[in-house]
């Protein structure tokens, strides 16, 4: 019997939602499954580190690594995870562009983490204690891992072979990905593993995108009843498809909610924030200054709504005068 | 030659009035800062913001746009265009830590090419005032901490294989 490729699944700074999406592939993990030997997968099976270390390099013909980088430990599980497989795919928001985690690009890291440790509304914690990198414990050090000042993407660490966008990314790309992984029928080497059209041509709102659209203001969708066949940006409400990947196949505008940009830019895109603050504001109805002062103000926080899940692949990567140290 | 820092600043004018500008003040022998670099657009409406954040992120210190009066525009509304996304790029580039002064939107008509030089002394004296941007700088320095992994590792494999002796 000759041996099933070897695969392994692993999680880094990240919620456990794309961890979830593997297991949403329900029954069709068994297929699966039945073509390829799951070595790796923390969240599921009892394999270790030293598991994976023993194995020789290049051994695992891909490793699905979702999650941003942010800790020496995280670092060096990417490294060698690198080094154990024919392919490094980074798998969901977090892996591909940063995700949520790279909204925290926005502060420092002392920031973060007195706000956690010590000013979080539902902590007790007078002596203001903070994890420590190592202590010793009846004579024997102990360490954690470091918390790095930046966060990164996947390919910010280690070369990355493939991407599979979505916050998480769905059942369906990801069963069209592994195909292709497995049959060996793979588009060029850095592709992004779904369709490099804007998410506009796969929306059921389509029709109705008005061809001259003026923003007199802005809604956010809670605070407003949203139509529920109207395009949102005809209906003043900020909507990131314009500027992001579809293959989620709509499952947010097909819910009544806005898109919010999770599968990143497409192939012409360099920045997506900055390509979607382009073509929204050119589109604001005043002209003189004070006007569109007035209609952006419904925008109270671009970074977080224009680099949701991007901040740390965007062109800055991060807010410029924040310490390293 | 002096060694003397100075700001090196990217520039898209558009092509009928502040290019046009920056031309009268050469045949009009005025003088102005070499610091810029000029980059003639058809229309400061076709400015993407991905134009102005990639030249800081490759080492420009401030970068300036310049296009027709309001009312003037030669393709009638594209300067329009360009001042609603600078007033939004300001309040984030403000939030991204980056002096709002850097980054400078002027209307410059084909006439004013003596505007065009207080303009350029102007934003070369503030932003010399801000100093360096040097966002590629950045990049680097905050990349080292990754250089530490290697170190940190070596360090706890030689301790573990001390612990197994």
């Amino acid at each position: 019997m000759p041996t099933k490729p070897k695969i392994g699944i692993y999680w880094c700074a990240s919620c456990g939602g794309c961890e979830e999406t593997v297991v949403d592939l329900a029954e069709d993990i068994l297929g699966v499954v039945e073509k390829v030997d799951i070595v790796f997968w923390p969240v599921a099976m009892d394999f270790k580190k030293h598991d994976v270390e023993a194995l020789p390099d290049k051994s695992l013909a891909a490793t699905l690594l979702n999650g941003a980088i942010r800790s020496s430990e995280q670092e060096e599980m990417a490294h060698m995870l690198r080094r154990k497989s024919q392919l490094l795919v980074a798998y969901g928001s977090c892996a591909h562009t940063g995700g949520i985690p790279g909204l925290s690009n926005q502060f420092s890291r002392e920031h973060m983490l007195r706000y956690v440790y010590e000013e979080t509304p539902t902590i007790s914690n007078d002596q203001k204690i903070r994890p420590q990198l190592k202590f010793q414990e009846q004579g024997r050090e102990v360490c954690l891992p470091e918390l790095r000042h930046v966060v990164r993407a996947l390919d910010q660490v280690v070369e990355v072979d493939y991407y599979i966008p979505g916050c998480p990314p769905t059942p369906r790309i990801t069963q069209a990905a592994l195909g292709a992984i497995l049959e060996g029928k793979l588009p060029p080497k850095g592709s992004v593993l779904a369709p490099d059209i804007a998410l506009c041509n796969e929306c059921p709102r389509k029709d109705t995108k008005p061809t001259n659209v003026a923003f007199a203001e802005f809604k956010r969708p809670h605070q407003k009843l949203l139509d529920p066949a109207l395009c949102f940006l005809a209906q003043g409400v900020i909507c990131m498809g314009p500027s992001t990947r579809c293959g989620c196949e709509a499952q947010c505008t097909k819910g009544n909610m806005p898109c919010t940009g999770c599968f990143g830019g497409t192939g012409r895109v360099r920045d997506q924030g900055a390509k979607m603050l382009s073509s929204l504001c050119s589109n604001i109805e005043p002209r003189d200054e004070e006007g569109i002062d007035q209609v952006l103000a419904g925008i109270p926080d671009p970074v977080g709504t224009f680099y949701r899940y991007g901040l740390a692949k965007s062109l800055l990567r991060r807010k410029v005068d924040l310490p390293i140290s | 030659m002096s060694n003397e820092w100075t700001p090196r600043i990217v520039a898209f004018f558009c092509n009928w009035c502040t290019y046009t500008a920056s031309d009268l003040a050469g045949v009009s022998r005025l003088k102005y800062p070499s610091n810029a670099r000029i980059i003639r657009v058809m229309c400061s409406g076709r400015i993407d913001p991905q134009f102005i954040l990639e030249a800081l992120a490759k080492g420009a210190d401030g970068v300036l746009i310049g296009g027709c009066h309001p009312n003037d525009c030669h393709y009638v509304e594209g300067n329009y265009k360009m001042l609603r996304r600078f007033r939004l790029l300001h309040r984030m580039l403000k939030d991204m830590g980056i002096e709002t002064e850097r980054v400078r939107l002027e209307w410059i008509s084909a006439a004013e090419g003596e505007k065009l030089k207080t303009v350029m002394f102007d934003m070369v004296d503030k932003v010399r005032k801000l100093g360096p941007l040097s966002l590629p700088g950045k990049f680097k320095d905050w990349d080292k901490e990754m250089d530490t992994l290697e170190h940190a590792v070596e360090a706890q494999q030689g301790r573990e294989v001390a612990h197994a002796h």
